[in-house]
């Protein structure tokens, strides 16, 4: 089987697994009896075991299936979740996701997990209690018990299905020697059987027959309304099937699995395949591992599944296209727009209007399909801290907020470093040892706020901690040191300045080099990196109470609306996100206060910026007007009047990139194509106010 | 080891000079610009090319030569060199040639008042003919942009 087409879809899928696996297990960590969790990431885990057998990723599927077994000794209830248990599955998660990671980059996928097996395995054998926590290698034998409990589930369906009436076969199928395609007759016969009824349970397990890993023989056990007969007929009729052995079990025969199963648990246990030859009684269901139907079958009675959203996975790229496409339609629309309105005609106006229409809509939905809810970042960050809190010997709550706001995927996909930056050093250098925070007063667990919201255009990011904020003198000491700042600037600066010293490149403050921050290359890099994405960021302090960083992001829209000006033969657009007003004022009212031209405004005076000036428009200046049009921006809370020559309108515009060679322009903050094709500049309103 | 090039060739006064055809993506006539502020004096401002915002080069004023008219014979030639995508404004374009790599020679220090490192050779062309080749990157080499952009502010 061509294997690589699925490759993408299996990577999607088991970083997905993956991310539940995480999120479940720490909401586990809180609430360690909730066995509902367990059932969850119990079936995560036996998903991804079966996608990396299939896809022949040996190494995954091995340590999957060894979680598997713990996490089923937990869910019923034979296994008490502890802390070791908990760092062990988590140790798995990680050696998963480089496995997954090895994989994405074109790896095999390989990686040596026998240390976290043998720790697993002594979970599984409770050695790990006696044996203390790094249990070097436990016995190959320990391995299978958990077939046991997963039969217990089996058996209580198998036990049920008899109450209701309905037969119960054990059936045990051989292939003739010669079957070139065992895998594929397998196949055929489990398809008469779940035409016919339901495999409760097979041995080798689905996954192991679908790869051929069995020898001539796999049984299963089988509920069914059809007698006998019927079913060997049908079995039968599957070619290259030698014989197919029917028993049918019933209530005693299932006491007596259920007995011998139960004796088995101390004992030491079956290997898989030595079990699929095994007879109908106990030794069968002892062994292997769940099976597809198992899985099904939790799902099936309504366990606390959440329900996924119907998906479909798009090549981003394609999304690109069609942000393109419709962008060019846009412009077009304008285009024609401004032809109806010209031609007059009631008709067209109509069927452009109603075009006009449909493309807003359109273009609602494109848009969205771009955005993803930043909780995609945010999720994988719970776990992180709890790491870094526990390597540090610190009491850490993180506390997220507004995780459902939405930010251009481009933007998404950059911004999880500089953010996992920031946590670690709030964790690291924000909060302070507990010694430290019970003699200060506060209680011995620290929180770490992260909390996104949208504001006009942009979309912050906080993360906010409560522990001992900045202390500057060591900062403006540090900054000295190292030959950031000389000793005189040093005395002049605010404290807000002295906070932003953080970002300034080769500076930390940490005393011992951390593994977790502290080598001086953490903020200044957080910094460029939010730079290059188009957004800022600060850090505010209170000694003794905490440090906020905030990060302003653009949402990146590619689509604005904007207020059209010209400027002489030039058209320039601004964002209608930044304009406050438009208004026409008269030159006599523009006053030069120390020689800055300002204006009064309703009731503050503002600072007027010639546009014209500012971008040495050739063929026009306003001074010669009695009457100026401005436009009133704002940057935070300052205002100013930008004089324009003329207001052309409001329009949707497509933001265009002026491309790699021209970067850096002062107040440009990118191109738009006008409905009559013609170039205009983007201005960027924040530039002009100082 | 000689190899066949394709070159096209265009003029800038009274020298030819020639970029590789895989460099460039399409010749354009003369259109109108939009003119960018605050830029280098041979950036003549962006063009809409089929949807995709590019900014235009004067390749006159970018060697230091002095600037002419624009006639109907003027091109603008839509290269593209590492990650950049611009247009070239050249006197006219109106050859491509097949070129052997043995006819290519080390630049001299100057040609036609353009300086060496904007060159990648020179080739002899037909009887007396000479053709200079273009080093694109040199001639879209941003340090050199963005020193000319931070004298262009202190002016």
């Amino acid at each position: 089987m061509e294997l690589s087409q699925y490759l993408s879809m299996f990577i999607d899928e088991s970083r997905d697994h993956l991310q539940a696996m995480n999120d479940n297990l720490l909401s586990l960590e809180s609430n360690p009896q909730d066995i509902g969790i367990v059932h969850n990431i119990f079936r995560s885990a036996h998903t991804l075991k079966g996608m990396s057998a299939t896809m022949g990723f040996e190494d995954l599927a091995k340590l999957t299936h060894e979680m598997e077994n713990v996490l089923d000794l937990v869910r019923n209830n034979k296994l008490e979740m502890d802390s070791f248990i908990f760092d062990c599955i988590f140790k798995s998660l990680d050696a998963l996701e480089t496995m997954v990671e090895d994989i994405i980059q074109g790896g095999t996928g390989k990686a040596d997990v026998t240390d976290i097996v043998a720790s697993l395995k002594s979970i599984v054998t409770g050695e790990y209690k006696t044996s203390g926590a790094a249990a070097g290698t436990a016995p190959a034998a320990a391995q299978a018990p958990s077939g046991i409990e997963v039969d217990e589930y089996q058996f209580s369906v198998l036990k049920q299905s008899i109450e209701a009436g309905h037969t119960v076969f054990y059936i045990e199928v051989a292939v003739r020697d010669d079957c070139v395609l065992k895998a594929a007759r397998a196949y055929m016969v489990f398809d008469v059987l779940e035409q016919n009824g339901e495999v409760v349970k097979s041995t080798p397990s689905v996954q192991d027959i679908e790869q051929e890993k069995f020898d001539r023989t796999f049984s299963v056990y089988y509920i069914s309304r059809l007698d006998k007969a019927a079913l060997e007929k049908a079995i039968m009729n599957v070619s290259e099937i030698e014989t197919a052995q029917i028993v049918q079990v019933d209530h005693d025969s299932l006491a007596e699995m259920a007995r011998s199963s139960r004796e088995q648990l101390g004992a030491e246990a079956q290997q898989e395949t030595a079990a699929a030859a095994a007879a109908p009684a106990a030794p069968a269901s002892a062994a292997s591992s769940a099976s597809s139907a198992e899985q099904k079958k939790p799902a099936a009675s309504a366990q606390s599944a959440p329900v996924a959203n119907r998906t479909i996975r798009v090549d981003i790229e394609r999304l690109d296209a069609l942000m393109n496409l419709f962008s060019e339609l846009l412009i077009d629309r304008v285009r024609l727009e401004q032809l109806a309105s010209e031609v007059r005609r009631s008709d067209l106006t109509e069927t452009v209007e109603h075009m006009s229409r449909v493309s807003s809509d359109l273009q609602n939905i494109v848009l969205k399909l771009r955005m993803e809810p930043v909780d995609s970042v945010f999720n994988r960050f719970p776990r992180m801290v709890r790491d870094v809190a526990k390597t540090l010997g610190k009491k850490v709550d993180l506390v997220i907020s507004g995780a459902d706001t939405e930010l251009d995927r481009t933007v998404i996909g950059e911004i999880g470093d500089p953010l996992v930056h920031l946590l670690r050093n709030s964790v690291d250098h924000g909060i302070e040892a507990i010694a430290d925070r019970l003699a200060a007063g506060k209680s011995e667990t620290g929180t770490v706020q992260l909390r996104a919201f949208h504001s006009g255009n942009h979309v912050f990011i906080e993360v906010e901690d409560d522990g001992a904020g900045i202390n500057r003198p060591k900062v403006l000491d540090r900054a000295v040191k190292n030959g950031i700042l000389t000793q005189e600037q040093a005395g002049r600066m605010t404290d807000f300045e002295i906070d932003q010293l953080l970002f300034a490149s080769g500076f930390s403050t940490a005393d011992k080099i951390s593994d977790i921050s502290g080598r001086g290359v953490g903020l200044d890099v957080v910094k460029t990196k939010i730079e290059s994405l188009g957004g800022t960021v600060q850090v505010q302090s209170v000694p003794g109470k905490g440090s906020k960083f905030s990060v302003q992001l653009p949402l990146t829209l590619s689509i604005i609306s904007a207020m059209l000006v010209k400027l002489g033969s030039e058209k320039y657009a601004l964002p209608l996100s930044s304009i406050v007003e438009t208004a026409a004022v008269k030159q006599a009212n523009i006053r030069t206060i120390q020689g800055n031209r300002m204006l009064e405004f309703r009731g503050a005076v503002i600072p007027v910026v010639s546009l014209s000036r500012v971008f040495d428009v050739p063929d026009f200046d306003e001074s010669a007007e009695a009457e100026t049009e401005i436009v009133v921006i704002r940057k935070g809370d300052k205002l100013a009047a930008v004089t324009v020559d003329e207001f052309i309108g409001q329009q949707e515009i497509v933001l265009k990139s002026l491309g790699n060679y021209l970067t850096n322009l002062f107040a440009i903050s990118g191109a738009t194509i006008l409905g009559d094709g013609q170039v205009a500049l983007i201005v960027d309103t924040n530039a002009l106010i100082k | 080891m000689s190899e066949e090039k394709k070159v096209i060739v265009f003029a800038l006064g009274s020298e030819q000079y020639g970029v590789e055809v895989e460099a460039v993506k399409t010749i354009e006539r003369m259109q109108p610009m939009t003119r960018v502020p605050k830029c280098p004096e041979f950036i003549k401002g962006v063009i809409n090319l089929r949807g995709v915002v590019i900014p235009v080069i004067d390749l006159r004023s970018r060697f230091g030569l002095p600037e002419t008219e624009y006639t109907d014979n003027t091109r603008i030639i839509i290269v593209s060199a590492g990650d950049y995508e611009v247009g070239l404004i050249v006197d006219s374009a109106n050859d491509v040639i097949d070129l052997d790599t043995d006819q290519i020679d080390n630049p001299p220090e100057v040609v036609g008042g353009i300086k060496a490192k904007y060159l990648r050779g020179i080739a002899r062309i037909g009887d007396n003919g000479l053709l200079v080749l273009l080093n694109l990157e040199q001639v879209l080499n941003k340090a050199e942009l963005l020193q000319l952009s931070a004298f262009h502010e202190e002016e």
